[in-house]
């Protein structure tokens, strides 16, 4: 056995020497900021992706034409420093930014501008394949882009299009270097140039997404000289990384782990609240909620304070309308949630009539904005099963429940779940809530809702270009649908984000992108 | 000898075409494709018929099945959608530190299960014995996902000895020593349940050759007891448990879907789950024609060094 034993000490060793070098790793080199992400970015392309998870990388890489003010979802100048609308709405003119660079040198001109326009939506363009993309609808409505002299742009469209100035200021805007699309081709997306506070350095799969200060940037100094983006799937694994020291900065804390943080004081937990509303569609074609007193009755019967507080752990607020507060300039204050009363809504389902017959739920397991869905959907069905409804749960996997939800719930289901997150007002009412965004339409528009009213507003409310006006359409639009209920409007999802605490200056953003720019470490 | 490896590597070419078949048909039956996984929320069935237009997915079966052969043949293993980068390249990336991981396991299972194995039977019914098979079946009950969080937990978090997650330290990580740290915990969790297996076939095979004639003998003419069990039983069950490493390693490179998940590994495993997850047939389908490969290859590896060990077995 001494042989056995020599070879346990060889180990131990081996492992002790290791630990040990290990242990004595110091932070030299480039101050660094360590972010968690919850996955791998899929590409690094602005005119390509759709994941919030690739657009917090994204937006500290590239700049648009206009952004988000800070805190809020009002509009500013970036590379656009000026711009104009014309009164019927159709022809957008910008004044550009003056001796900007990209990354690469590339120089930032009304050139530029075009061929990032052109990639999106010229299909004779030589450089248009950006692939399968469900988000150049944003800029659909562009007929044109025309290059006025070197530092202004005109975006000609074919109607008016009020979301149009949001859509630009959302990472899909974002303007990449025309330099770099010619040469890296279809590889663009693993080797990203722009404008942004950052440049890119190195992406090695599943492992990190390196990136650093930018010297030039035309947006003031940048506060720490490298940031590295760690793409970490398992929550539990997310959060022992931040509290083993590994992560400097994490997004999408679990509900369960929030008061882990809250407690010690090395760390800062951040909220924000966000343009997300989680709701259940209602199917107005057949069955008990063709009655509106149905629709309202299950609005009163699910008490949403107790699954905010219970199952989401505070990490939401309750929704009222088809438009979140985070739009605080089209949000109607006025509005209180449907309160949670089990009397009323036995009282408004007998008068609907309501013979007992059981309803179909579709539920998902999880996905995109779905927060926690199974846990969300039994406290549901407790609560209307407390009212005299009888709800059976169908549940389905992700994608496999888009593929039943989107094309219409007829002859399928009574209710589902359902969440989106947009940046502007305009985009899921549209999408969502009008007669011609039925599904067989092409539209979102599942629960087959119709309005004729909402369909009018709607329809002004993006012909016109005054943004009060807008308003003023949008809290008319909110009103109708918090009666007809078309939906059970539930949550507005919390983001959240925990960070040590020598981090400075940072705050989430309502668009729930991830502006790193003035970040510094003490 | 060369024969049998010739004969055992041409039933490798059915086996591999079998495996594609229906890793194909599988990814087909699916609910949801690359379309509805590329358009979430935006998918409108108009949106949807041109997605699949665009990535072929309007073919029929054959036709796609044909087509990702015959590229696949040719070393083309397509374009991964959500990558945005070539398949192969990805699968091959990804490769390395999967191997790593699931060897440095194997190796470990089969040093700890052995010995476990050989010691259990030596000291049948002793303490010992019991001790150890007390052990192995917790180590077989135990779902390799929790240990991990709780390796994690214990020596990572409350000890700090070893770093929670990933391959190399992001910062001036990625040297030999530096890989080996990352690589205890997961290797550790991984080699668990192998471990367990290995030393209940060790201690049943070394049992039943304890009792054979030549180990009576072997002891009769006075050999020390070390050089029974070491030269005499132990290479005679060896034949016996080669087989059940082999089958092991599959085991292993399986239970790593999950070890990489848990410890962030950037293995091929947690690529699978991903790729499956989006629906990125292309990937999935490369990426277990590949596994698959390996598998099919250490086994045959396997059953070859059994022959070499024992040349009556055959095909």
């Amino acid at each position: 056995m001494k042989r056995w034993t020599a070879i346990a000490v060889l180990l131990t060793a081996i492992t002790a020497m290791a630990w040990a070098a290990g242990a004595g790793e110091q932070e030299d080199g480039p101050e660094t900021l360590v972010v968690g992400q919850i996955a791998e970015p899929n590409a690094l392309d602005p005119h390509t992706v759709t994941a919030v998870n690739d657009f917090r990388i994204l937006v500290n890489l590239y700049d648009g034409l206009v952004r988000f003010q800070d805190g809020s979802l009002a509009v500013e100048p970036a590379l656009a420093t000026d711009w104009e609308i014309s009164d019927d709405g159709t022809v957008y003119t910008f004044e550009l930014r003056q001796g900007v660079t990209f990354h690469d040198g590339t120089p930032f001109n009304a050139e530029a501008v075009k061929f990032n326009f052109d990639r999106m939506l010229d299909e004779s363009h030589p450089y248009y394949d950006t692939g399968p993309f469900p988000l150049s609808f944003y800029f659909s409505a562009i007929q044109e882009t025309r290059v006025v002299d070197e530092y202004t742009v005109q975006l000609i469209l074919g109607e008016p299009f009020a979301p149009l100035m949001s859509n630009l200021a959302y990472p899909t805007g974002l303007l990449v270097s025309p330099t770099a699309v010619e040469t890296h081709g279809a590889e663009f997306g693993r080797n990203p140039v722009g404008t942004g506070a950052f440049q890119f350095v190195e992406w090695q799969s599943n492992t990190n997404v390196t990136v650093e200060a930018n010297e030039n940037y035309w947006d003031g100094p940048v506060g720490v000289e490298q940031v590295i983006f760690r793409p970490i799937t398992d929550a539990n694994t997310r959060v022992t990384e931040m509290l083993s020291g590994g992560l400097d900065l994490m997004v999408e804390v679990p509900p369960d782990s929030v008061q882990v943080f809250e407690q010690r004081d090395e760390f800062t937990v951040y909220e924000q609240a966000g343009p997300h509303l989680w709701f259940l569609i209602l199917n107005l074609r057949e069955g008990p909620f063709t009655s509106k007193a149905m629709r309202q009755a299950v609005n009163y019967a699910i008490d949403k304070e107790g699954l905010v507080e219970n199952v989401l752990q505070g990490t939401a607020t309750v929704a009222d309308s088809p438009i979140p507060p985070a739009f605080d300039w089209a949000y109607n204050e006025d509005l209180d949630p449907y309160p949670y009363d089990p009397a009323r809504a036995q009282e408004l389902i007998e008068e609907a009539g309501y013979d007992g017959e059981e309803l179909v739920f579709y539920v998902t397991e999880g996905g995109s904005g779905m927060l926690d869905p199974v846990p969300m959907g039994t406290a549901i069905q407790a609560d209307l099963e407390a009212v005299g409804i009888d709800v059976s749960i169908e549940t389905y996997e992700w994608n496999t429940f888009l593929g039943r939800v989107n094309p219409g719930l007829e002859g399928k289901a009574d209710m589902a779940q359902m969440a989106w997150m947009t940046n502007d007002p305009d985009t899921l009412p549209f999408l969502a809530l009008r007669t011609a965004a039925w599904p067989e339409e092409g539209g979102f528009n599942s629960g087959y809702y119709s309005n004729p009213e909402v369909d009018e507003l709607l329809a002004q409310a993006r012909r016109s270009t005054d943004q009060s006006e807008r308003a003023r359409l949008y809290r008319e639009v909110q009103e109708i649908v918090y009666d007809d209920a078309p939906w059970v409007f539930v949550a507005n999802w919390q983001q959240n984000a925990v960070a040590v605490s020598d981090l400075q200056n940072f705050s989430l953003q309502p668009s729930f992108l991830l502006k790193l720019a003035p970040v510094s470490l003490d | 000898m060369y024969r049998y490896i010739l004969k055992r590597l041409i039933l490798v070419i059915p086996v591999l075409l079998g495996i594609s078949v229906i890793v194909f048909l599988i990814m087909a039956m699916l609910p949801g494709d690359a379309a509805q996984a590329i358009l979430g929320s935006f998918a409108t069935p108009e949106n949807l018929a041109r997605v699949r237009s665009d990535l072929g997915l309007d073919e029929p079966l054959v036709t796609r099945y044909v087509i990702w052969l015959g590229n696949m043949l040719q070393g083309d293993f397509g374009r991964s959608y959500t990558l945005q980068r070539p398949v192969l390249d990805e699968v091959l990336d990804r490769l390395g530190p999967t191997l790593l991981l699931a060897g440095t396991s194997l190796v470990l299972a089969s040093i700890m299960g052995m010995l476990a194995g050989i010691i259990a039977a030596m000291k049948q019914f002793g303490w010992q014995d019991a001790l150890f098979t007390f052990i192995v079946l917790i180590g077989i009950s135990t779902p390799s996902f929790w240990l991990g969080l709780m390796f994690v937990l214990l020596f990572s978090l409350n000890l700090g000895w070893f770093p929670v997650s990933g391959m190399t330290a992001v910062i001036g990580g990625g040297g030999v020593f530096d890989v080996l740290r990352h690589l205890a915990l997961p290797a550790v969790t991984l080699a668990v349940v192998a471990t367990g297996v290995i030393a209940r076939l060790t201690r049943s095979t070394m049992l039943e050759v304890l009792r054979k004639d030549f180990v009576r003998s072997a002891r009769a003419k006075g050999l020390p007891e070390r050089t029974v069990i070491m030269k005499h039983a132990y290479k005679n069950a060896l034949v016996n448990i080669i087989p059940v490493l082999g089958i092991q390693a599959g085991f292993v490179i399986g239970g790593a879907v999950y070890i990489e998940t848990v410890f962030q590994w950037p293995g091929i495993g947690r690529m699978l789950v991903n790729a499956i997850l989006t629906r990125d047939v292309l990937l999935v389908q490369g990426g277990v024609v590949v596994v698959a490969a390996i598998y099919v290859l250490i086994n045959l590896t396997a059953d070859v060094f059994q022959h070499f060990l024992d040349p009556r077995i055959s095909v």
